[in-house]
């Protein structure tokens, strides 16, 4: 009798890798739908744009690396690089645009790097980057939430035809093109926030924090909800980034003078807050290890991102505030090891090496 | 009901112990043979006290306790020792042990033994003596020696019986509380006893087990006789894997945590598995040894799973019958629980006493581990660690086998539970690396308590070497000064005997007193340093004195042997046969004087007579330092054999290794030749090691006969080759 | 007038840098003085990663005249008892890439070893006895001698010398005291096999 051996334990739970990736997909879906009710077939068509890149340049790298393509596709998380980063791109922006992020999202942030489980920095969110710093016009071409009122005139998205024309054959964009409300409220000149959001109509149409995207926010608020309660992560890190970002725009909250740098409510309902605490904070390849140390990483996330918002060049920071504390991550990691049973305080692990 | 607390992390894995609970403990019928492993417990193994062929009786010592941490065998049922070998044991590792085996003959016959069930006369060191001869060890899985466990150094307030049982499929404890809560009892009561009556009594058990809890607590209310029945309580918590680790357990009982590398007896705590506890109640109680457990056989595979009670010895197919095992549908044979327990490489092995559950599980049951993906980092790992580690970074600091860090890391309280492996969603085997990594630093750990010994012993060579170098330079420099100052006094008193031949004689008797011993060493060392510095002239002569003598005497000899040979009676024979010998070695000498005669010769006609002076000076020079010498020949001769190696084919490294052989056996002929001629008693030795050589010369030449054979078309290839070119 | 200023501007600048220069200097000396760090007896260090066989492969009569020779510039793979694994740390220890094991000093043996003398035959000639470097036979002249496997360190010095070949090196066999699990292949090894052991990746099973 052939018995097979290997070492204990002989009983696995029933939770995959795939399993993962699946439960982010889905997700990803309430947000997809808001955004989608917003603003149109625009980000169906980067996903899939995305989606199809991903597939593609991950097989060829595989096939170059000579691993078994099939195993590794099927971990899906080539496709939620795509669809993090699809959601992330405006809606009807070039196609190439998307090609183009995705596939240096794989190839040179994931692959490069070792694959999965390798890359120390988010993959979604270098493409975003790089895209972002090579082709800052196209990417910041968002439309007007459709319903939206400016100037009179209702904001409508174009349908399927107009929008394959924008994607595909270039057509101009021009015409469906806003501000978001935080591009918005960055050129804020001298007026009080009060006044200030009366005549934007971003502001006045909207609930709490700008038409559209504080749905939009309140959307990807709740896939992440589902997400932690399936527990695919803890709590660490998006509470970490929101409860930095709040801090921030707590301390600074001057009342709503002519000089804000907006509410609180404002921060976490505006661009890509929840998206980013939720979906972007909580990859674990690039975060923090530990709780205590998630902890610290997302606030710092947070911090970094109320920062470049308010005094920096880009309405929205979510990506570099990521990538800036990916590089953080494994020194917060070195100062926030658990403590060990049976051993006193947790504290630094001490270089007993000198090739450290 | 006192406080419990919770432990970091743990898993909730599917429990499948109703599967083993169906029915009363069973009985299994005597198997035909017992194989009974030396080293089932933790610490050193036990030695036989018996040889093979004895006559053995249920109970009997048949192996004994080697130093504090070793625990004894006894014969499980009697019978015949068969054999004292090396076996397949159960043991991850699948590798062979040395065992004792038994043929039983199946009378099942005790040995005399002594009951002792008014253990409360007896002194602690009385019981702890009776449960070590008993041959108790733990056993919920690690056989870690009981008594051992019973010896605290510190005082005891608090006594922890584990019932927790906390893998799944296991229900061997479950089922022995539920049959025999009152023997467990007893048992509680001898440990309590032997540690003086601990304040707390903690019975810890999962919230799992209803009716074992209820069995225990109507023994306890029945116990009249047990007068501490009140300081005992049954704690029950909520069912987690892995509570019953014993650090586990003592945090979710006391709150308290065991510093790492500390017993918990330096916490006052004493932790018994419920089963040990079983089987101290027999060994004080009956007076009969370890030598049956309750074993709990399930799994899919199994038609009639069930607990059994089973000899320890018993072979694994053996057991597996009775539980109608079906081999074919299970491709994994777990001894242990599925969390913890490990893969048996056959059904041959014996149950021993930390066999806690035979795990026969089919392949839908327990599916072969998919293959490992990368580590995505999740953490989860990290949120079901109940020693708080950082899975993954042990798992990274392992595959890059950083040693120091995973040392850092605390990889060392790693308890090996398996909860991390179990979680991740990668299916990477983490406990592997663990285990691999541990592995490795011990081995380091023992390589460098090595080398150090090494190095310490090697600088003490050197030492001495050096000492005796010196010790030596220095008798020769004191030996020279003593010559020169001699020489010098000679010199003197001839020059005061020329000049005044009357005070010479007056003097030289008082010299002599004064200086006779030191002198005549002096003397005689020089007579022999001239001796040896003889002139070539000198040298012939001796050697033509040789051969005239050993002519002398060969022709002697010959004539003897002439004398002998018309006489034919055996005893004659003999005799002849030595004169024969004697004639050969006195052919021999002669020859070899012979021989050096010519040698000095010819030198000299080569070299003339200065080189010959100098030649014994160079010699002596570059012996200046023998042992640094001899030590660097023999690197010379390594460096060269390996270097040579390493630039040869296989085939060309066989040749060598032949040649060098035939070269050691030609040195050993004429050193055997020689050792014949001068009749050495070593005669027979230098015959051994010829007959060896020429062995080991055969089994090379037959080798490089097949090595050839193979490489032969090679070699034709190369030869085609050069030819084409 | 601007030249002027110009040239003011010219020596404040150079005054300014000699200045600070100066002071730099002057505090980079004090460190230097006071924070000296006491040099590593680098001899030791090596010598205590190396295996201490005493074997002489490396061409130095012992473990220590190798490191002293690895510290006065000699290469560090000649060490076929250490292995690569000794390389390895060694590299560590001094900052080099770890090259390949020399193969003119021999092979790495993947077992471990003892001497092991066949005392019947031994004819007590005290010739292996002057051999070992660490001690580890004992013996006189005339009597049997034996080796005390537990120190023997496996270098075989001892085999050569011998007159009656009665000398063998006995391979140690792994026993479950020292036996460990191995680590799990690593990926890339994993997949190198897949191609030819179909059994180790889920797709390739299927294929």
């Amino acid at each position: 009798m052939a018995l097979t051996r290997n070492s204990s334990p002989h009983a696995h739970g029933p939770r995959s890798t795939q399993w993962v990736m699946q439960q982010v997909l889905i997700a990803t879906v309430p947000g997809l739908i808001v955004l989608t009710s917003f603003f149109g077939i625009g980000t169906i068509i980067n996903i899939l744009i995305a989606s199809i890149t991903a597939i593609g340049c991950e097989a060829a790298v595989l096939k170059l690396r000579q691993r078994p393509i099939g195993f590794y596709l099927r971990d899906y998380s080539a496709l939620v690089t795509a669809v993090l980063l699809g959601l992330a791109l405006p809606p009807l922006a070039p196609w190439w645009l998307a090609v183009t992020g995705t596939a240096f999202a794989i190839i040179i942030a994931k692959h490069l790097y070792g694959g999965m489980g390798f890359n120390p920095f988010n993959p979604a969110m270098i493409g975003y980057v790089v895209l972002l710093i090579s082709f800052p016009l196209q990417m910041s071409a968002w439309l007007a939430p459709s319903g939206l009122v400016i100037d009179g005139t209702v904001a409508a998205t174009p349908g399927l035809r107009d929008a394959l024309q924008i994607v595909f054959a270039g057509n101009a964009i021009d015409g469906f093109t806003a501000a978001t409300p935080l591009d918005a409220f960055k050129h804020n000149s001298g007026l009080l926030v009060e006044n200030f959001y009366q005549q934007t109509p971003q502001f006045n149409q909207g609930r709490w924090a700008g038409f559209g995207w504080e749905w939009v926010n309140i959307a990807f608020l709740l896939g992440g909800c589902y997400l932690l309660g399936r527990k695919v992560f803890t709590w660490h890190a998006p509470v970490g980034m929101l409860g930095g970002l709040t801090l921030m725009a707590l301390f600074n909250y001057d009342g709503g003078s002519s000089a804000s740098n907006g509410s609180i409510i404002f921060h976490l309902l505006s661009g890509a807050t929840m998206f980013g605490a939720f979906f972007i904070v909580t990859d674990p390849v690039t975060s923090a290890t530990s709780n205590r140390g998630r902890l610290i990483y997302g606030a710092l996330i947070g911090v970094i991102l109320f920062l470049i918002r308010s005094w920096g060049n880009y309405p929205d920071a979510l990506a570099f505030g990521v990538l800036l504390m990916n590089f953080a991550a494994p020194f917060i990691d070195y100062y926030t090891p658990p403590r060990t049973y049976g051993h006193g305080k947790s504290g630094t692990i001490i270089h007993r090496s000198k090739e450290d | 009901m006192s406080k419990i607390w919770d432990i970091h992390g743990g898993i909730h894995p599917a429990e499948h112990k109703a599967l083993s609970l169906g029915g009363p403990i069973r009985t299994v019928p005597l198997p035909p043979t017992l194989i009974l492993p030396l080293s089932q417990h933790i610490g050193a193994p036990a030695y036989p006290v018996v040889g093979v062929g004895d006559k053995v009786l249920k109970g009997q010592l048949i192996a004994a306790a080697k130093g504090f941490v070793s625990a004894p065998v006894h014969a499980p049922s009697s019978g015949v020792i068969s054999a004292i070998e090396e076996q397949t044991v159960p043991h991850v590792s699948g590798m062979k042990a040395p065992c004792i085996v038994i043929q039983t003959d199946g009378n099942d016959s005790w040995i005399e033994h002594s009951a002792n069930p008014d253990y409360r006369q007896k002194t602690a060191a009385e019981l702890v003596a009776l449960i070590g001869d008993a041959g108790i060890t733990g056993l919920g899985g690690a056989g870690f020696p009981s008594a051992v466990k019973l010896q605290p150094r510190q005082p005891i307030n608090t006594l922890i019986i584990n019932a927790t049982e906390c893998e799944p499929y296991i229900t061997a404890d479950d089922q022995l509380i539920r049959e025999r809560a009152a023997d467990i009892l007893i048992g509680i009561d001898i440990l309590a006893h032997i540690l003086g009556r601990p304040e707390r009594i903690l019975i810890g058990i999962e919230d799992n087990k209803p009716e074992a809890q209820q069995a225990l607590a109507s023994a306890l209310k029945n116990s009249g006789n047990t007068d501490n029945a009140g300081a005992i309580e049954v704690v029950e918590f909520p069912t987690k894997y892995p509570s019953g680790g014993e650090k586990q357990l003592i945090q979710i009982l006391t709150g308290e945590e065991l510093p790492s590398g500390k017993l918990p007896a330096e916490l006052g705590i004493v932790c018994q598995n419920i089963g040990t506890t079983h089987a101290i109640y027999r060994a004080i109680c009956h007076g009969e040894a370890l030598i049956s457990r309750l074993t709990t056989v399930t799994g899919q595979a199994c038609g009639k799973p069930g607990n059994f009670e089973v000899l320890i010895g018993t072979p694994v197919a053996h057991l597996l019958k009775e539980a109608e095992f079906d081999a074919q549908r299970c491709p994994k044979l777990i001894m242990g629980g599925p969390m913890m327990g490990f893969a048996l490489p056959d059904t041959s092995v014996p149950i021993i006493k930390s066999s806690n559950c035979l795990l026969a599980t089919t392949a839908e049951e327990s599916p072969p581990p998919p293959p490992a993906q990368a580590c995505i980092r999740c953490g989860h790992c990290a949120e079901v660690c109940p020693a708080s580690l950082l899975p993954q970074q042990l798992y990274w600091h392992a595959q890059s086998k950083n040693y120091e860090r995973l040392e850092a890391h605390h990889l060392a309280d790693c308890i090996e539970c398996g909860a991390c492996s179990y979680v991740c969603p990668s299916s990477i085997p983490l406990v592997q690396y663990y285990r691999a990594a541990k592995g490795e630093i011990r081995l380091i750990a023992e390589e460098k308590r090595q080398s150090d010994r090494a190095r310490a012993r090697f600088e003490h060579h050197q030492a001495r070497v050096e000492q005796e170098e010196k010790d030596k330079a220095a008798k020769r420099e004191a030996r020279k000064l003593a010559a020169e100052a001699a020489k010098a006094k000679r010199e003197a008193e001839a020059e005061i005997a020329a000049a005044n031949p009357q005070a010479a004689l007056d003097a030289s008797p008082s010299a002599g007193a004064n200086d006779s011993g030191e002198l005549d060493i002096v003397q005689a060392a020089l007579a022999r340093v001239a001796a040896k510095k003889a002139s070539p002239e000198d040298q012939r002569k001796r050697f033509e004195r040789a051969i005239e003598t050993t002519a002398a005497r060969l022709q002697k000899a010959q004539q003897v042997l002439a004398a002998m040979a018309s006489d034919d009676s055996a005893e004659q024979q003999i005799k002849r046969d030595q004169q024969r010998a004697s004639v050969e070695q006195a052919r021999l000498r002669h020859q070899e004087a012979k021989n050096k005669l010519a040698a000095i010769e010819t030198d000299q006609a080569a070299n003339g007579p200065g080189d010959i002076a100098a030649k014994p000076a160079t010699t002596n020079t570059a012996s200046a330092d023998p042992g640094l010498d001899r030590a660097a020949a023999a690197i010379a001769r390594a460096q060269k054999n390996a270097a040579e190696q390493a630039s040869m084919s296989p085939q060309q490294k066989l040749q060598k290794q032949r040649d060098a052989l035939e070269k050691r056996l030609g040195k050993a002929q004429t050193r055997l030749a020689q050792a014949e001629s001068e009749g050495s008693e070593q005669v027979e030795a230098f015959n051994h090691a010829v007959a060896t050589l020429s062995e080991k010369l055969k089994a090379a030449d037959l080798e490089l006969a097949s090595g050839s054979q193979d490489s032969g078309p090679a070699k034709v290839q190369t030869h085609t080759t050069e030819d084409s070119n | 007038m601007t030249e002027l200023s110009s040239l003011e501007l010219l020596l404040t600048a150079v005054l300014a840098l000699v200045a600070l220069a100066t002071v730099f200097g002057v505090i980079l000396g004090y460190a230097a003085v006071t924070f000296k760090v006491e040099g590593n007896p680098l001899v030791a260090q090596i010598d205590a990663l190396l295996p201490q066989t005493q074997c002489g492969n490396c061409g130095y009569p012992g473990c220590k005249p190798y490191a002293q020779a690895i510290v006065d510039g000699e290469e560090i793979n000649k060490c076929p008892p250490g292995g690569q694994a000794t390389i390895d740390a060694l590299a560590s220890l001094l900052d080099v890439p770890a090259p390949e094991l020399d193969a003119e000093h021999g092979e790495e043996a993947e077992v471990k070893s003892v001497a092991y003398i066949r005392e019947d035959e031994c004819i007590g000639c005290t010739k292996c006895i002057q051999a070992c470097p660490v001690d580890a036979i004992l013996g006189a002249a005339k009597l049997m001698h034996t080796v005390i496997a537990d120190e023997c360190t496996g270098c075989d010095l001892c085999v050569e010398p011998c007159p009656v070949d009665c000398i063998d090196m006995l391979e140690i066999p792994q026993t479950l005291a020292d036996w460990h699990w191995q680590t799990p292949l690593p990926p890339a090894e994993r997949f190198a096999r897949a191609n030819s052991d179909s059994n180790i990746i889920a797709t390739d099973r299927a294929a």
